[in-house]
């Protein structure tokens, strides 16, 4: 039997609530440590202990991260999915499974191996009774240790990092790994051809969450307040800024230069951040669709009021129970429009978790620049899953505070401002920060019916004025925002336009389609919204594109219809939302069912020839006179 | 920049920063001839200029309604913030964070706070944000044309609305239970009293909530009610055609309440509100006491006035934080970014 090596993909099922998390990260650190490309994604209900929950591992030679449908190695310690978990595994996999539960086995057509989990457990005298459970999830890691070659000694370096060198948890779970291993050794006879060896892949890189990364970007932006209230998949986010503060912003005398503040719902936390913006802080909070649309009318007012204000979105399905743990993208649109009256959105999207970090910090930049809420798009994916990530680096710009007048300004002004005026022509008008001692810096903040001295009016021509400026404001900004990441192919005409965490699939469907189909494809990652002129570019430069994105309505493809008119025609929808992370094979379908083969034949044709998706939109134009 | 003070020169009207009255007036009023809520900018302005207080020093906060109007009457001078329906809490308490030697001075109404604002105004008291939270009470919805707010009484008859079916939340009861930590109630006609009481709450440390009784003079206009300026039968018709707002003078009280009486105030048609002001002995720092006060009111249908409860040793919200010393927002860049050699470290503590 050829040996497959480092590539594919394990999944372990477990109940939640049963520890397995541990064992899960430490394969998944292991993996890394040996150098092997890897990624590792949780699929968990909503629920604290009992549901079934399924953990993946994807090693992959190649560099490639995202989701695979297929699982070549499959773990069951869970009764409940045993069934399913079984009738998962590929064809000629491998299946292991704690050997108390007693179920059929119905396939011949994989290896399969019981481990005596709690028999190994028992042997251990010197655990708890309470922690054998917990253990438990050890077995599968020491069985796997030494039958797929999972380096031992990377598995001691996982559980030092995960239990932070705390000895006495690293030996407990380090016996059981090693019993796991010594019984697998002496009593398993390998059948399946799935192993790892070293490779030298992962060096330099580093493993983190994107809500780890974004909290910390936001810290090195200055972070100054932040806001929040608890919710899947945004929590940590707000809890890693609680987490990392003390050590970034320590100073001698003890005392703080931020604070964190639970908030009693979502309303209160970005009024408080709104707040916070206003009187001068760098402020965010952090939150999911349901605690974004309670925060609709609050950015709708920090939009007309113009206060800088950054809002993590940490994508998930909604509303309400269900789906609320699994990932999405299907806030875009909302975000986009978020408020009511004419309202336009600033809004970041980070791709991975490096950019989680770097638009962490730039955030606060466009924020205070712009004066205006930015809005950060991440989801579960991205934000709760451990990634391979390229190391933070420090900002290589400083931190923009955008156009303050503080006391000594006005002097030199003799006091002469406006708080709406738009001074310099871009649509960006000048505040002073409550606590400015100048008799002539204060203004009253409202909402929409103020002049360019932030009096109160109810002028029609006034009104419109500034909604003008507004919109100035809103092309101004796109000078300020981060540049889409492009891949381009050599003479493709054929274009992909997605944004966040599709990428990792993206890149691989396309490996495949120039592989298997000869279709040839580049792709440009939009990074912010409004789009900035490198989009432009890149749809001028290709015939047809994909818009891929997690979500049933195809909002990205939306948005860019609306920008971009004229080039409607070009764009096929690719859009899929089930919760589950994007994986190479839907991209590459989906891209295979919406672009126009015909066109690559004969150029000429396509002027003439309507495409797939344009053939059926046609066929719904309803006649005229059944209007 | 330099700080006024008294010096040679200074009107001779000018307080002891060299701040005449004027310096505190705000914009012309919009709201109806004789509201209450008018009487409270007038007191809040001879308050913070009897005080001395720079009125850079303020931060002023409001909600939506025509109580949250007001901050436009009073302090041009001052920052302020006319934010959301119910939801001026949170912008006072994220505005406050920006500058900790800042005090804030808030005005919201009885629907404001009681009503779509409940929750944000209880979380508000338990933080204890260093903010005067005045609420303009009149058991009535004035801008949208008069319907009953939380705070109205129960049985009470509006003529487009009918007969209130249910009970009354009472501002002070629930700033009681919800530990507010300096907590009064007045009556917008009893001018020296709630000045006296806008300054007892301004030099709290904490929130102070103020309960003041401001009647609608064109919306809560039923006889018998607390919150009332009934109008009288030959007013009652033209009054509900509502392009037209009779002018009317606010109702002040003659003389000062002494403490323990009972008064029946007359509002312009000889109708009766009943207020009781607080005994002497009344201790205000004892919660128990506080609640009894209010108890006793609810029973006898009067509202008891004055400093209901008190308690001085709470830390305020900024303090709780530990802030430094210098205002978040004055913070230089090098005191906020962290140090280039930090994302090394950070970088290694990533496994």
């Amino acid at each position: 039997m050829d040996k497959v090596i480092n590539d594919f993909s394990i999944i372990v099922g477990t109940k939640n609530g049963s520890g397995s998390q541990t064992a899960n990260n430490t394969i998944l650190r292991a993996i890394f440590k040996m150098g092997i490309p890897v990624s590792g994604k949780n699929l968990f209900p909503s629920n604290i202990q009992g549901l079934p929950t399924w953990y993946t591992i994807r090693a992959s030679k190649d560099g490639f991260l995202a989701r695979r449908e297929e699982q070549e190695v499959v773990i069951a310690m869970n009764p409940d999915s045993f069934a399913r978990d079984l009738a998962s595994v590929t064809p000629g996999g491998a299946f292991y499974y704690a050997d108390d539960i007693k179920q059929p086995i119905t396939r011949a057509d994989i290896a399969v191996y019981a481990m005596p989990v709690k028999q190994i457990v028992r042997n251990d005298k010197t655990i708890p009774n309470d922690f054998r459970d917990l253990v438990g999830n050890m077995v599968y890691v020491g069985t796997l240790a030494h039958m797929i070659n999972l380096d031992l000694g990377k598995i001691e370096a996982a559980l030092q990092f995960h239990f932070k060198g705390k000895q006495k948890p690293i030996d407990m779970n380090m016996n059981i790994v090693q019993a796991g291993m010594e019984w697998a050794k002496a009593t398993l006879e390998k059948k399946d051809p799935f192993v790892l060896e070293p490779m030298n892949k992962t060096d330099g890189l580093i493993m983190a969450d994107g809500n780890t990364a974004a909290a910390i970007g936001s810290i090195f932006g200055g972070a100054q307040f932040v806001s929040w209230y608890p919710i899947t998949p945004a929590s940590s986010l707000a809890e890693a800024v609680s987490d990392y503060m003390p050590m970034l912003r320590k100073r001698e005398d003890g005392k703080l230069t931020y604070a964190v503040v639970q908030a009693e719902d979502e309303l209160a936390a970005i009024g408080m951040a709104i707040g916070a913006g206003w009187s001068g802080l760098r402020a965010m909070t952090s939150t999911s669709g349901p605690g974004l649309s309670l925060m609709t009318e609050f950015a709708g007012l920090a939009y007309y009021a113009e206060v800088p204000v950054v809002v993590w979105d940490v994508q998930r399905i909604g509303p309400s129970t269900g789906l609320p743990t699994r990932t999405s993208q299907a806030d875009l649109t909302f975000v986009y429009n978020i408020g009511h009256g004419d309202t336009q959105s600033i809004i970041l999207l980070p791709g991975n978790v490096n950019e989680c970090f770097e638009l962490g910090w730039k955030a606060f930049d466009v924020a205070e620049r712009l004066q205006t809420p930015v809005f950060v798009l991440s989801d579960l994916d991205m934000g709760m899953n451990q990634w391979m990530s390229k190391p933070f680096e420090y900002p290589d710009q400083r931190m923009d505070r955008g156009k303050v007048l503080w006391e000594k300004d006005l002097e030199e002004l003799k006091g002469n401002w406006g708080r709406y005026l738009d001074k310099d022509g871009d649509g960006i008008p000048y505040r002073t920060i409550p606590g400015n001692k100048h008799p002539l810096s204060s203004y009253f903040m409202r909402g929409t019916g103020h002049d360019e001295y932030a009096r109160y009016t109810e002028d029609s021509s006034v009104f419109l004025h500034n909604m003008e400026r507004l919109k100035k404001k809103f092309e101004t900004a796109k000078q300020y925002l981060p540049k889409p990441v492009t891949y381009m192919s050599e003479g493709a005409k054929i274009g992909i336009i997605a944004y966040g965490s599709t990428e990792a699939a993206i890149n691989e469907a396309r490996v495949q389609l120039e592989r298997d189909h000869d279709m040839q494809t580049s792709f440009l990652r939009v990074r912010a919204v409004p789009f900035t002129t490198e989009v432009d570019e890149f749809i001028r430069a290709h015939d047809q594109i994909g818009v891929v994105e997690m979500n049933r309505d195809g909002q990205l493809h939306q948005l860019l219809t609306l920008a971009y008119p004229e080039a409607a025609m070009k764009f096929r929808s690719v859009a899929y939302g089930d919760g589950m992370p994007a994986s190479a094979r839907w991209v590459r379908e989906g891209l295979l069912a919406t672009i126009s083969r015909a066109v690559k034949a004969d150029p000429a044709e396509e002027e003439m020839q309507p495409t797939v998706s344009l053939g059926a939109a046609e066929e719904d134009v309803v006649p005229e006179g059944v209007k | 920049m330099s700080q006024s003070l008294p010096m040679a020169g200074m009107p001779a009207n000018s307080n002891l920063v060299g701040l005449t009255k004027h310096d505190y007036r705000g914009n012309p009023t919009t709201l109806c001839a004789g509201c209450g809520h008018n009487s409270i900018s007038n007191q809040i302005i001879a308050a913070m200029y009897e005080m001395n207080v720079l009125p850079e020093n303020v931060l002023k906060f409001s909600g939506i309604g025509c109580s949250s109007k007001s901050p436009t009457y009073f302090m041009n001078r001052t920052f302020g913030f006319n934010s959301l329906h119910g939801r001026m809490p949170s912008i006072a308490t994220g505005g406050l964070f920006g500058d900790h030697t800042l005090k804030g001075i808030a005005v919201s109404g009885d629907g404001d706070t009681a009503s779509i604002g409940m929750g944000q105004f209880k979380h508000i008291m338990r933080r204890n944000v260093n903010m005067v939270y005045i609420v303009e009470n009149n058991g009535v919805y004035g801008l949208t044309k008069g319907q009953f707010s939380a705070t109205a009484e129960h049985g009470l008859h509006l003529k487009k609305q009918g007969t209130n079916p249910y009970m009354p939340i009472d501002i002070c009861m629930e700033a009681v239970i919800s530990n507010a930590t300096f907590i009064a109630r007045s009556f917008a006609g009893n001018a020296k009293q709630v000045k006296e009481l806008i300054k007892a709450a301004y030099a709290h440390k904490g929130l102070a909530v103020l309960d003041i009784i401001s009647p609608c003079v064109t919306f809560n206009n039923n006889e018998d009610a607390h919150y009332s300026y009934p109008w009288g039968k030959e007013h009652e018709s033209p009054l509900h055609d509502l392009t037209y707002i009779p002018p009317r003078n606010e109702i002040m009280l003659e003389a000062e309440l002494k403490e323990g009486e009972v008064r029946e105030v007359t509002m312009h048609d000889g109708s009766v509100i009943v207020l009781k002001n607080l005994e002497k002995n009344h201790d205000p720092t004892n919660r128990l006491e506080a609640f009894r006060v209010l108890e006793e009111g609810q029973r006898n249908n009067w509202l008891a006035t004055g400093l209901i409860y008190i308690s001085t040793d709470k830390p305020t919200l900024a303090e709780t934080y530990n802030l430094v010393d210098t205002p978040l927002n004055r913070l230089a860049d090098a005191d906020l970014r962290p140090a280039p050699e930090m994302i090394q470290k950070i970088n290694d503590l990533m496994f």
